[in-house]
């Protein structure tokens, strides 16, 4: 069973070589989690009191303004850190995909990094050697697979990590903003992948600046606001309110049809008449219980 | 649902020895993974290098031949012993040096990989000391070429120092026989501590940044209280000295000198003292044990840190 279980978890910082009085004057700020300055080493409290809860099924776009904790908390679901306070349980393969540019080895290949990932997220050698044909024709890179990854562009090692992701059949996909640099046409192709894997596996969370890639791709939303849950519901509703409108407004014809065939129950039902009863069940932030 | 969330973890803490064996177990379980690392380091060091790592063979070759000689020349020692010596020495050396310097730097060069995929901190101390094992594997080529020009030398009693074997003055070595075979046992001790080593010096200078800088001025002077340039036997009587030397004792209680001395001792056919296994697993267990503490308290940490 697949799920994702976190109970107001809080994510602290503490950054080592900042000094205490200039960041103080930082604590006004809007932009970025809130800097706490009690003890000597200033804290980055990138995430507060975050209550999540999602289980097969379920798949949540994340939105908020730059340094709104959404990557912060995006790496608490993968694991990669444990909630300083709180708790946070993890359930299933999760395969995360973060900012791309980061931490492989720029001159190894291509396929040197599909492997690499590969054994990251749980499979051998093999496996990966025997999708490699699939993933190479998927992110049509093809012979520059095997040219090292300094060579590649934004765009390309989206590809690359989309292409292996989306081949490993994860239960937990957990993707960072980012998908944005690919160009249209590959963008097409991986979101049909994207969605066919949602429906095979267990949940997704997404966390994205795009209106239409977040109404194809989840259901359900979750809007971070300076590290704290702002308001967590049916996706229509949390994008309404962050942006300050209806998200249908805006997107195009062509996404409004495909979406007509997706989700029908999105465009069908009118947005009011749905916002409680799938909230509830999925989410506990929401309650006001634990503001604070 | 809701109305417990506040008084009930789901999970217990992440400070727990079972997180720690966890981590450990699971990270020593992806050979596959850690392997991999490790070889890409190594030809990711050398790429578009035509020698490629056989380079390490030819650095030790020649740093070792010429440091050789010219000690030998300075000591007044015989090449066909000490010559061996110095090599077998210089490849224990630069594994542990490898293991202490770059695994205090294990978590600190893997910062973009910790914080992209969720895997235990082992794999990367496995990464560290599989590169570092490699590295010392290509060494011991050079081993294997210096002891089979010297074996006739080396296969018979011998003294380091000419008479110490006649005169009962100082040292006289067995010379290489079946214990050549405890070489073994030795270095999985020393791989050993360097997994202690690496995870716990590692998360240590995550924390605090001028720990790497200490020791790496201090890995300098431990090289050369290490008798590996020079024999431990120069400190026994022989050769003009009266007595042993006041400084033996002290230079015995480097802990390094007894992990050079299980690996390299019987490779060349040394006198090795019951003494130097006894200090390397002794310090196998405490470092183990500090190391848990380490893992157990500051694992969840080190994402926080890097």
């Amino acid at each position: 069973m697949v799920s994702i279980d976190v109970r107001n978890a809080y994510v602290d910082f503490p950054i080592f070589d900042a000094k205490t009085r200039s960041m103080k004057k930082r604590v006004l700020g809007k932009v970025g989690g809130k800097i706490g300055s009690d003890s000597k080493v200033p804290i980055i409290e990138a995430l507060q009191d975050v209550n999540l809860q999602l289980s097969d099924g379920d798949r949540l776009a994340l939105v908020g303004h730059n340094g709104a904790g959404k990557s912060t908390l995006l790496r608490l679901l993968s694991g990669i850190y444990e909630p300083t306070r709180g708790s946070a349980k993890v359930t299933g393969k999760v395969a995360p995909v973060f900012d791309l540019g980061v931490g492989m080895d720029p001159e190894t290949s291509g396929f040197e990094n599909i492997i690499v990932r590969g054994l990251f997220l749980g499979k051998s050698r093999k496996e990966m050697e025997k999708r490699i044909d699939d993933i190479a024709e998927f992110t049509e890179l093809g012979d520059y697979l095997a040219m090292p990854l300094r060579t590649y562009s934004t765009g390309m090692r989206v590809r690359l990590a989309l292409g292996v992701v989306t081949s490993i059949d994860p239960e937990i996909l957990i993707l960072d903003e980012g998908l944005g640099a690919v160009d249209a046409s590959f963008m097409n192709k991986a979101r049909d992948r994207l969605k066919d894997l949602v429906k095979r596996s267990g949940i997704l969370v997404f966390a994205s600046h795009s209106d239409e890639l977040l109404l194809e791709l989840c259901d359900q939303a979750m809007w971070m606001d300076e590290g704290r849950v702002r308001q967590h519901g049916r996706l229509r509703e949390v994008l309404t309110g962050y942006k300050g409108r209806d998200p249908f407004q805006n997107v195009s014809r062509e996404v409004l049809e495909r979406l007509g065939q997706a989700n029908p129950d999105d465009l069908a039902k009118p947005s009011d008449g749905t916002a409680n009863g799938q909230a509830t069940d999925t989410s506990a932030a929401t309650a006001p219980a634990n503001g604070g | 649902m809701n109305a417990d969330t506040t008084d009930t973890a789901p999970v217990p803490g992440s400070r727990s020895f079972k997180r720690a064996f966890d981590d450990i177990r699971s990270g020593l379980r992806q050979t596959e993974l850690w392997g991999h690392l490790g070889w890409q380091d190594i030809k990711q060091r050398y790429r578009r290098s035509v020698i490629g790592p056989f380079w390490l063979t030819i650095t030790q070759g020649v740093i070792a031949l010429g440091l050789g000689l010219l000690y030998s020349q300075l000591f007044g020692l015989p090449i066909e012993t000490f010559l061996p010596y110095i090599v077998t020495g210089f490849i224990v050396w630069g594994f542990i040096s490898g293991c202490i310097t770059e695994g205090m730097q294990t978590f600190i060069s893997n910062e973009g990989l910790i914080k992209q995929m969720p895997a235990p901190l082992t794999i990367y101390a496995l990464r560290t000391v599989w590169r570092q094992t490699l590295m010392a594997a290509h060494n011991v080529i050079v081993y294997v070429i210096i002891v089979a020009i010297f074996f006739p030398a080396l296969s018979q009693q011998y003294g380091i120092q000419d008479d110490a074997c006649t005169t009962g003055n100082g040292l006289c070595h067995p010379g290489i026989d079946w214990s050549i075979l405890s070489a073994a046992p030795g270095f999985a001790i020393l791989a050993l501590n360097a997994g202690w080593v690496t995870l716990m010096l590692g998360v240590i200078s995550t924390r605090y940044r001028d720990i790497p800088q200490l020791i790496n001025s201090l890995i300098q002077l431990l090289f050369y209280l290490t008798p590996i340039v020079w024999p431990i036997d120069q400190l026994y009587a022989g050769n003009g000295r009266d007595g042993v030397s006041w400084a033996l004792p002290i230079i015995e209680l480097n802990p390094l000198y007894h992990f050079v001395q299980i690996v390299r001792a019987p490779l060349i056919g040394q006198h090795i003292d019951g003494k130097s296994w006894l200090v390397a697993i002794g310090i196998t267990i405490v470092g183990w044990a500090l190391a848990l503490v380490v893992m157990r308290n500051y694992r969840a940490r080190v994402s926080y840190w890097v």
